[in-house]
């Protein structure tokens, strides 16, 4: 494992993630530490703007974690997600980031596991890739 | 509405390569409405032309501005005070009428446009937008059910369906409709077909773009 600690923001929704990610801590569950959470009223509620403030403040990685497909309190507002994070995949493969760097995942409330088990598996992903090249200082 | 498209963002870069300084300029009509354009699209491609810059370690400033309109000169003029602060480049995110007002105002700057302007249409769900006019100067939809057969039939014919009408799809691709078979269906289910047979006679063109730009003066209006 690398040393490299990477800072990963995750737009969680709250009917599902965010209270998924309570349920890993009522569970005692351990993950990641470099994950932040922001809590959003629904996975709908992201736009690709707030991503690409999380990379242009320095996140390595951002993810936005939704209710299940179908499961939405809103109907479709983690399709709506999906569909976004899916264009801004390709703008900013368009600018030379690995796409890999944001992603979607669908979790239910009472997925505390499967949520500790997401943030593990994509900061070892975003591990992976190592730093944001938007981090790299402006030349002299 | 214009319908625009943002152009590739490698061709936006190519335009304000070896630039410092760019302003980005929206505007909050028809490219707002068609998500070309508008505070939201000039503050994504701000950042990622920022993030881009900060990727190749290269210096670049990136000020955003949406303006009322690009089409209005007293709209244009707002942003006299941010170009007097100098910028190396200027990137209209209008439809081509928003970069030609800003370079005629601002002749010194360099201006860029930053989408395609490609027609006049309107939403048909959200994020779907269709042509609907191909401002000819002469609107004879009256005839035609309400339906434009100047830009809906891929060939514009006045006297239609042609024999590449198929199933109510133009042979050009089975995405397009054959607004000839849009405009018999109506008039064939409300039973006015006698009404549609005549031959229409030949369009009348001289007030389409055949005869060079257009301009319209309206003398009340007039200072």
């Amino acid at each position: 494992m690398s040393d490299f600690d990477p800072k990963i923001i995750a737009f969680c929704c709250q009917y599902c993630a965010y209270n998924a990610a309570d349920t890993a801590g009522s569970m005692r569950l351990q993950y990641s530490p470099d994950v932040e959470i922001v809590l959003i009223p629904c996975s709908g509620r992201f736009d690709v703007i707030l991503a690409l403030k999380a990379f242009e403040s320095g996140a390595d990685g951002v993810y936005v974690a939704g209710c299940l497909e179908g499961g939405c309190h809103f109907l479709d507002g983690n399709i709506r997600a999906k569909k976004r994070v899916a264009y801004l995949q390709k703008e900013l493969k368009a600018i030379g980031l690995e796409p890999e760097r944001l992603a979607m995942v669908n979790v239910s409330a009472s997925q505390g596991p499967q949520f500790a088990q997401n943030v593990d598996d994509f900061t070892a992903v975003v591990k992976g890739l190592g730093p944001s090249p938007f981090k790299k200082k402006l030349a002299a | 509405m214009i319908i625009c498209e943002r152009k590739p963002i490698d061709e936006i870069k190519s335009f304000i390569a070896g630039k410092k300084k760019v302003l980005l300029v929206g505007c909050r009509g028809c490219v707002t409405v068609c998500n070309a354009g508008g505070t939201k699209e000039v503050e994504i491609l701000a950042a990622l032309l920022r993030l881009d810059a900060q990727k190749e370690g290269i210096e670049l400033t990136v000020d955003e501005f949406t303006l009322e309109r690009q089409c209005d000169p007293e709209y244009v003029d707002e942003l006299a005070g941010l170009v007097e602060k100098g910028y190396d480049a200027i990137l209209s995110m209008a439809c081509s009428v928003g970069p030609q007002f800003l370079s005629r105002r601002y002749p010194k700057q360099d201006v860029y446009p930053s989408l395609n302007t490609c027609f006049i249409g309107g939403a048909l769900a959200h994020g779907v937008w269709t042509e609907h006019c191909q401002a000819c100067g002469n609107c004879i939809i009256h005839h035609y059910g309400g339906m434009c057969p100047v830009s809906r039939c891929s060939k514009s014919i006045m006297n239609g369906p042609c024999g590449g009408s198929s199933n109510g799809v133009c042979e050009i691709s089975k995405d397009v409709e054959c607004v000839w078979h849009l405009i018999a269906s109506k008039y064939m289910d409300e039973g006015r077909l006698a009404e549609f047979a005549p031959i229409q006679p030949i369009k009348d063109w001289s007030k389409s773009r055949d005869g060079g730009p257009r301009k319209i003066v309206r003398e009340e209006l007039v200072k």
